[in-house]
């Protein structure tokens, strides 16, 4: 079909508008997957309306198109690019450093760890590996962003479910972690802090010891949501059996990191993909939930958050000595080839294909990013469910618009 | 052997002659398939090789982007390259197109690339076995041009509907640097009253 | 006509209490909304709320915020009806303003002792739903007519849980005077003690329990704010409305919060009367002890508007109908049963 015929849209679709064939669920959910089916009787009029692109609900500058039935979703239609920056186009101009600058602001809510995939595909192709400490620390910092943006999303799905005080708690227990990458690296949200070849700096006298009391904050801080939103009935009523994704069904829709995991799929890059960082020092647990619907992924990301909070204090009783930077030129000139890789970041994989030609800057830089994928998977989600219910969903995703428009 | 030539046997075994070639690129397998095996490749990929999991499908433009407005010998903004010179696996001509495949039981994953037509870029659908590809899909041809055949409804994804050409073809210019180059537009205002003040008002009224 | 030992004239007297019902409303709002919305949800989120308006404590936030909505530009939409959009806010506050009408705050000090003093404020707090439609529809926007549908809904479904549980109450003090109601509670008596009285939160405290579940519906407060839903709807059926028309709602929103939570205190709590005590201490006393009773209700309301998430609105209609309205109406028959045989 070329791009001249008629799309098919919400405004068109019929409630059997189904762009993919069902998929084999697991016959506990086929019970709550009929319910979600329209059953459209009545001939009543249908309103069409749009959710965002500003609205609290939306996370950022998301327009979901919604073709509604009283308060049952017929269709969904996602528009996303209101936050799009051309960012694969900005790094074919720029330098390798150049980029880190840029890549920050993908996911800005756990920026550390956007740089890291593609530092170590330039490191991969310049045949170098930073030295164990700065190893290490980018680690530590990873998992301490992991930590900050989990919090938050622990405190914000409360509030968009309509629970207010939440999201004061999550926010007041992350500016601890927030303190403690400013205290390192400099910057809150967009610290900028690796370099090709290892780190800019090395980490503050005390800084160790601070980390270790914050994660036993961070540690409590878990237990308070796991009984105040976790336990809480209504809570469970509004997300059990809400927004569930067959497992088989996400992967080949790209869903991965916490959402995948929600459903069953036992699948986490840091254990399983190819080796990076610190990971394979360290002793962590994966977790895995059966149900797949918006209650399992809360669930999830609490467990990994603690396990997180479990792996900073390794990382900090394992800490070898030494330097925090390779030897590297100054311009740095990464030499021809194609490098992938791919890391298990907060929201999902995240993975950077970099073509390079031996300049000082990369040829082309595919950014495959995790909420790109997670939110493909809305219109297929969306079908038949409530209006409030949509909220839910969308809250348990957990996307960031910088990660989907780039 | 090692996992990688264990995984390259099986992958290349199972393709059979779809693949013209195959390389490795740090530790990652990449292949170039024919263009009308494209989706069988895939097909292929999800059955008998397990690979259930789609990370992403998209382009790349081999061309080397013509240099407007670049200054000679500044550091600050890398140099294009002169010749146009394909990577791994190798490319027929300007454009290809590619996508990365894993499993998320067996662990492995690897990536295939297709050449595609310069002069009216089209290529098979993975709808139809990869449901992610629609996104995908709509991507890269808003960003290429690559019209994939039996996609549902190719239509903009990030840019708006009446956006015209295709940015991430290396001849569509970075607007930015053609007008300024780096370091772009530097946005200081002088003092009023100051010499440089005086000098622009006085070029302003001559003028 | 004598208050305090002085005759005052039927017109003066009229003009008395309307003045100072007029006043109750927003002092009312005021106070609640200070105390619970600025001060009470702020410390339980961990922070703390307005410091400096006024001084203390930031005493003066809402008559600040007040007199900000007095002096802002009054926007209608285009597409709006214009006369119906205007008109129902005032809706929404007239039923406020009219249920304050028969709560007594002291033996005499009541603006009209009806006989049938429980059954008109339970009727005339429904006129808000009217109100309430008439934005929504009359908003011109598919997020504002949502929200009123919604509204709609689920205040007239749990219209029946609160009737249905001061119906115990009604049938335990003989009368739907309120007057009468408060009384019986101060001159009666709990198993031949009557040290305290007989408050009939005692014996109808499953009455009390779904009179406090349906108030916070008709409130639409968490966890019934479906109409209002603020991370979906972004205020509801009130989005459209901005200057002192929103500050009507509001003035709406929290003087039926004050109005449902003295009709609470005087239903369930003894409303003015502290026992043995009567005559003009009662009369002075009257006021301040129905306030601090209010409060304490009130304190219950907001604390679990602050801590629950919104239910949606299949469930919170399924818990009015399938829950709550079968224990009422057992509620009633236990009470019967009881007041019959002993």
């Amino acid at each position: 079909m070329s791009s001249t015929e008629q799309p098919v849209t919400p405004t068109n679709a019929s409630p059997d508008f189904n762009p993919v064939p069902d998929f084999e669920v697991a016959p506990g959910m086929q019970r709550h997957l009929a319910d979600a089916r329209v059953n459209v009787e009545l001939d009543t009029g249908d309103m069409i309306i749009n959710l965002g692109p500003q609205h609290p609900a939306t996370h950022g500058t998301l327009r979901l198109v919604v073709r509604l039935d009283g308060e049952r979703v017929i269709a969904a239609d996602p528009v996303i690019g209101y936050m799009h920056r051309g960012y694969e186009k900005l790094t074919e101009f720029r330098t390798y450093p150049q980029v880190t600058t840029l890549i920050n602001r993908i996911d800005w809510l756990s920026s550390f760890a956007n740089e890291v995939p593609f530092v170590h595909a330039a490191e991969q192709l310049m045949e170098i590996e930073a030295p164990p400490r700065a190893q290490y620390i980018r680690t530590a910092l990873t998992e301490l962003s992991r930590i900050a943006t989990f919090l938050l999303f622990l405190g914000e799905m409360g509030l968009q479910v309509g629970a207010l005080t939440p999201a004061f708690y999550g926010f007041r227990d992350r500016e601890h972690v927030l303190n403690l990458i400013e205290s390192a690296t400099g910057g809150r949200f967009h610290p900028n802090f690796n370099r090709i070849g290892g780190l800019k700096d090395d980490l503050p006298w005390g800084w160790i010891a601070e980390t270790r009391n914050v994660m036993k904050i961070v540690l409590d801080a878990c237990d308070v949501f796991e009984d105040l939103v976790l336990g809480n009935e209504i809570f469970q009523a509004r997300t059990r059996s809400v927004g569930i994704i067959p497992g088989e069904l996400g992967a080949s829709y790209g869903v991965s990191g916490s959402n995948l995991r929600a459903s069953g799929v036992d699948w986490d890059l840091r254990r399983d993909g190819a080796p990076y960082l610190s990971y394979p020092e360290l002793d962590f647990e994966v977790f895995t939930h059966p149900d797949g619907d918006s209650y399992a992924r809360y669930w999830v990301r609490l467990q990994e958050t603690r396990e997180s909070a479990r792996m900073v204090l390794q990382l900090l009783d394992k800490m070898p000595s030494g330097p925090i930077m390779a030897k590297v030129a100054r311009i740095i000139k990464v030499p021809a080839g194609e490098s992938w890789v791919e890391t298990e970041n907060p929201l999902g994989q995240m993975g950077y294909y970099v073509v390079s030609k031996g300049g000082t800057g990369p040829f082309r830089v595919k950014i495959r990013s995790a909420s790109f994928s997670n939110v493909s998977i809305l219109p297929w989600m969306l079908r038949g469910v409530y209006v409030p219910d949509v909220v839910t969903i969308l809250a348990s995703l957990y996307f960031i618009l910088g990660d989907i428009d780039r | 052997m090692s996992d990688l030539e264990v995984l390259t046997t099986r992958v290349t075994e199972a393709l059979g002659d779809c693949v013209i070639e195959h390389a490795e690129a740090c530790g990652n397998l990449v292949l170039r398939v024919r263009l009308d095996s494209w989706r069988s490749v895939a097909e292929t990929a999800r059955n008998t090789l397990g690979c259930n999991y789609l990370s992403f499908i998209s382009g790349i433009d081999w061309m080397p982007a013509p240099t407007v407005g670049l200054i000679e010998g500044d550091t600050s903004t890398p140099a294009q390259p002169k010749e146009m010179t394909f990577g791994a696996a190798g490319s027929a001509g300007r454009f290809q197109v590619f996508a990365h495949v894993q499993s998320t039981v067996q662990h492995i994953g690897f990536t295939i690339k297709a050449d595609v037509d310069e002069a009216a870029p089209h290529c098979d659908s993975w709808v139809s076995v990869y449901p992610g590809a629609d996104w995908h899909e709509r991507e890269c041809w808003e960003m290429y041009g690559v019209v994939f055949d039996g996609h549902p409804s190719l239509r903009h994804l990030y840019l708006p509907a009446e956006f015209e050409g295709h940015p991430l073809r290396k001849d569509f210019p970075l607007l930015a640097r053609e007008v300024k180059p780096w370091p772009g537009l530097t946005d200081v205002e002088p003092m009023p009253g100051s010499e440089s003040d005086e000098e622009t008002k006085d070029e302003a009224v001559e003028a | 006509m004598s208050v305090l030992a002085l005759e005052i004239g039927w017109g003066w007297m009229l003009a008395f209490k309307a003045l100072v019902i007029l006043l109750i409303v927003p002092l009312g709002a005021l106070v609640l909304g200070y105390t619970f919305l600025l001060k009470m949800m702020s410390h339980m989120q961990s922070r703390l709320g307005p410091m400096d308006p006024g001084g203390f404590h930031g005493w003066f936030q809402l008559v600040g915020d007040g007199l900000k909505f007095l002096q802002k530009e009054d926007i209608i939409p285009e597409d709006a009806d214009r006369r119906v959009f205007a008109f129902a806010p005032v809706i929404v506050v007239i039923s406020t303003f009219l249920m304050f009408v028969v709560i007594p705050i002291g033996p005499v000090a009541i603006v009209a002792n009806l006989d049938v003093g429980v059954f008109y404020a339970l009727a005339v707090s429904s006129l808000s739903v009217i109100g309430v439609l008439m934005a929504g529809w009359s908003s011109a926007n598919k997020f504002a007519l949502m929200g009123a549908l919604r509204a709609a809904g689920q205040l007239i479904a749990y219209e029946l849980p609160l009737l249905l549980a001061v119906v115990g109450v009604v049938m335990q003090a003989g009368t739907m005077s309120l007057q009468g109601i408060v009384s019986a509670q101060q001159n009666g008596s709990i198993f031949g003690w009557s040290g305290i009285g007989n408050p009939f939160i005692f014996t109808q405290i499953i009455g009390f329990l779904l009179f406090m579940i349906a108030a916070q519906a008709e409130l639409s407060q968490t966890p019934f704010d479906m109409p209002v839903a603020e991370s979906e709807l972004v205020a509801g059926y009130m989005v459209e409305y901005s200057g002192f028309r929103f500050l009507f709602f509001f003035i709406g929103e929290f003087g039926t919060a004050t109005a449902f939570a003295a009709l609470a205190a005087t239903l369930f709590l003894g409303g003015w009367s502290l026992p043995g005590v009567h005559g003009l201490p009662a009369e002075l006393l009257g006021p301040l002890v129905l306030f601090v009773k209010l409060m304490g209700v009130a304190f219950l309301m907001f604390w679990v508007r602050f801590t629950y998430p919104r239910l949606r609105e299949d469930q919170l209609q399924a818990i009015a109908w399938k829950f709550l309205i079968p224990i009422a109406l057992a509620n009633i028959i236990v009470t019967a049963i009881i007041k019959v045989a002993f």
